[in-house]
């Protein structure tokens, strides 16, 4: 009998805590297949967020280091400038990475760390019960601006691949949408091309994944698929902005 | 007799750190520190070790939690307002169970401050400084040889104990010049099986402070209060000059340390029996050694460039036992010795015709 | 031995210089020092000055409060600290540019025309070096020929072209001392 799918090595044999529906998971798997596919497993360090995402140094076999919120791209460049050989990832989300790790994502990016960024996208921030994110979509109600994100009260969303590509350290940068089959498949793609590009040292590398939160949306997780493809995807297109 | 070179302070810091085995540093620019990434700079590359200049103060403490995770002797360094900083990544060090060296220049404060000498962090490095219960070791040097020793011994310390360990020096320790010996210096580094490298032939390593079972979070608590123990019985330190006669005892560490050097002779000159005790660990503190010394009848006079930080120390080691009076000046003043002459001698005046025992602080701004 | 200095100027007029220059002498004398500096925010121009403490003993604090010497190179800084200068204490000052204090007879107050001697000799820059040599003919801190000796570790290399003209502002400064 042939064994179709299997857990991937640089995946840990336990079972996650995330919501029903939610993408974390998927997004963690995809991240253990590209380790296992390129070899890596082995030099592998990465780094976690402050976030629903906290605990995924449980999910994963390979080492790992919990960061404080929004600091993972300066806790990574302390690993891959003592370690040049190691392959290192952070997995952060749009509160950690847009809004409390401002500074440290757009400073690892123009220097042109040998690192690459997995960036969780979905608009809210999940752990905390919901409340406004820097992503947050211009009308979308949260539990700190129940009435709708206003442009004049809260300001606008902020698009954090435009943002990255006005710098010359990105070599890869690209957003995604894991939410049908065609933007599962992808997303892994642009998560190996993006581990592929720290392979080559030449510079920063980072996937924006927008993803769905069923449990802050309040719908059902193929609704939620479904509100992300119709509320996200307009104001943050999909493609590659930087692929050098 | 080893060749003396002349060296600034802050200097030492970084020849300490490299003789010691640190071989990447992250900082970010501030008075009256800015000598220790400059001359990071240029040294580190040349002894193959790693410097970068980072956004921030945030980041700076996170690249060093990076590269303490990645099992390389690190540091930064910092002056106060950048310290108040730091203490995030302090904190999550600590938490983690990670070595590394911190620097810290006072300057005045509090707020933005000044740039002149202070001793006003006293409390933030002893207590703690971030969230969560955990402590610095602290060391304070007071000559720009301690500045290249203590720094280099940080190294070995924040290993042992894995935890951060804090030079406190202060604006005058750290850009002053003195002549210095530079020792031979051989870090002890015990192994570091907890790093996260890679797991090459082993099962994966995380590094974490985040316990969310709290008994299992208790159990780390411990883990590091032990350490504390354990620094407590075998890491304090403290020098004694002509504490054995003395009537009045200075307790200072760090700049005012070495103006009571200073006070000690000029009291004596005056016929009065001066000593100087100068804790060189601020935690753990040298409390038995102040106990022994308020055991012998002796009388403190802690001077601080604070308005009173130590002297709460002090007060806890005597416990009532003895007279504990303090003089400080504050906003980057270096007290004068002539000013402390004068307290010594109201003191040991007050001694000869009274037995109050004043408990209040003698603060002079 | 113990003899605490303080010396100041404009920025630009090398008084870090003349104290790190003293410092070197001192170390090849065997003595102990402390040289600290005062330092602004400005990154440049402004008053610039510096303590060195010399001693044949283990030195305390590393701040002069009331030093022995004052070496002032212009008006400004000799009006700022010769009112700190201990009794019976030394006053050096460069009288191209200021004129003595009138309140300190309980110093010993020696003016000379250092920028002009500076400008004899060859570079009018070198005004520090006539002070220096001055004040280690009359004070006595360390010798000539260690001030001298240590000039090459103090002065950077490409200006080492340089070293004669500082010598000679040395010695006329120092001639200025002893006459």
């Amino acid at each position: 009998m042939q064994k179709v799918y299997e857990r991937p090595e640089s995946m840990a044999d336990v079972q996650m805590s995330y919501c029903p529906g939610c993408l974390h998971g998927t997004v963690h798997r995809m991240i253990a297949e590209v380790i296992d596919e390129l070899g890596v497993r082995e030099q592998v360090v990465g780094v976690c967020p402050v976030g629903c995402a906290v605990f995924m140094y449980e999910y994963m076999s390979c080492d790992m280091i919990e960061a404080a919120h929004g600091r993972a791209p300066a806790v990574a460049t302390g690993v891959k400038r003592v370690l040049p050989d190691s392959v290192v990832f952070t997995y952060q989300g749009d509160g950690d990475l847009a809004a409390i790790g401002t500074a440290e994502i757009i400073h690892a990016a123009a220097r042109g760390e040998r690192i690459t960024t997995i960036f969780i996208n979905n608009t809210t921030y999940g752990m905390t019960g919901g409340q406004m994110a820097p992503t947050t979509l211009l009308g979308q109600k949260s539990t700190t601006c129940p009435t709708g994100r206003e442009a004049m009260r809260e300001g606008f969303p902020i698009r954090v691949c435009e943002l990255l590509a006005t710098l010359d350290g990105p070599i890869y940068l690209a957003r995604v949408a894991p939410v049908n089959a065609a933007g599962l498949v992808k997303t892994k793609n642009a998560i190996k091309k993006a581990f592929q590009k720290q392979l080559e040292g030449r510079g920063f590398s980072l996937v924006e994944v927008l993803c769905n939160c069923p449990t802050q949306l309040k719908v059902s997780p193929i609704d939620s698929l479904k509100w992300v493809e119709e509320n996200m995807v307009p104001y943050y297109p999909l493609g590659e902005f930087v692929d050098r | 007799m080893a060749e003396r070179v002349l060296m600034k302070g802050n200097e030492a810091i970084v020849r300490g750190a490299i003789a010691g085995g640190c071989r990447a540093f992250f900082g970010y620019p501030i008075t009256p520190q800015n000598e220790i990434p400059e001359c990071m700079s240029r040294l580190m590359p040349k002894a193959g070790g790693v410097f970068l200049q980072a956004e921030s103060e945030l980041a700076a403490i996170s690249m060093v939690y990076g590269a303490a995770a990645a099992g390389v002797r690190t540091m930064t360094s910092s002056s106060s307002p950048g310290i108040s900083l730091k203490q995030e990544g302090i904190s999550y060090i600590a938490g983690a169970e990670l070595p590394c060296v911190i620097a810290n220049v006072q300057r005045g404060g509090p707020g933005l401050g000044n740039i002149a000498a202070a001793q006003s962090d006293y409390f933030q490095s002893t207590r703690g400084g971030g969230h969560g219960d955990y402590r610095t070791l602290v060391l304070a040097p007071w000559s720009v040889m301690e500045c290249y020793t203590l720094t280099a011994e940080a190294f070995d310390i924040a290993d042992e104990y894995r935890n951060p360990c804090l030079v406190l020096l202060d604006a005058v320790i750290g850009q002053m010049i003195e002549a210095i010996e530079i020792p031979d210096w051989k870090p002890k580094v015990p192994p570091k099986p907890w790093t996260t490298t890679g797991a090459k032939g082993r099962p994966a390593n995380v590094v974490n402070s985040l316990y969310i079972i709290p008994s299992d979070l208790e159990e780390v608590n411990n883990r590091i209060q032990a350490r504390y123990k354990h620094a407590a019985e075998h890491l304090t330190r403290a020098q004694s000059i002509r504490t054995e006669d003395a009537d009045v005892v200075l307790v200072a560490y760090g700049c005012s340390a070495r103006v009571c050097r200073s006070v000690v002779d000029m009291a004596r000159g005056e016929g009065i029996r001066a000593g100087l005790l100068r804790p060189i660990t601020l935690y753990p503190f040298p409390t038995r050694e102040i106990d022994a010394l308020a055991e012998r009848g002796k009388r403190f006079l802690v001077v601080e460039m604070s308005s009173g930080q130590m002297v709460e120390d002090v007060r806890l080691a005597v416990e009532g036992k003895s007279e504990v009076r303090f003089y400080g000046r504050t906003g980057g003043v270096v007290p004068a010795p002539a000013e402390i002459v004068e307290q010594v001698k109201a003191m040991a005046k007050a001694s000869s015709g009274s037995t109050t025992v004043n408990r209040q602080p003698t603060t002079v701004n | 031995m113990h003899q605490e200095v303080v010396m100041a100027g404009a920025g630009g007029d090398g008084i870090m210089m003349i104290g790190q220059l003293l410092a070197h002498a001192a170390v090849l004398e065997g003595k102990n020092i402390v040289w600290f500096p005062s330092y602004g925010p400005e990154s440049r121009g402004g008053p610039a000055d510096c303590t060195v403490i010399l001693s044949t003993d283990e030195i305390g604090s590393p701040i002069a409060s009331t030093p022995d010497v004052l070496i002032a190179l212009n008006q400004m800084q000799l009006d700022k600290h010769a009112p700190t200068v201990r009794r019976e204490g030394l006053i050096l000052l460069n009288c191209s540019l200021a004129v003595p204090p009138k309140d300190r007879d309980d110093c010993r107050v020696i003016s000379i025309p250092a920028s002009e001697i500076a400008e004899k000799a060859g570079a009018v820059k070198a005004t520090n070096m006539v002070m220096l040599g001055c004040y280690a003919a009359v004070a006595k801190p360390v010798t000539l020929e260690s001030i001298i000796k240590a000039l090459p570790e103090v002065l950077p290399a490409h200006r080492h072209n340089l070293l004669p003209v500082n010598e000679l502002a040395l010695q006329r400064g120092a001639e200025m001392g002893v006459g």
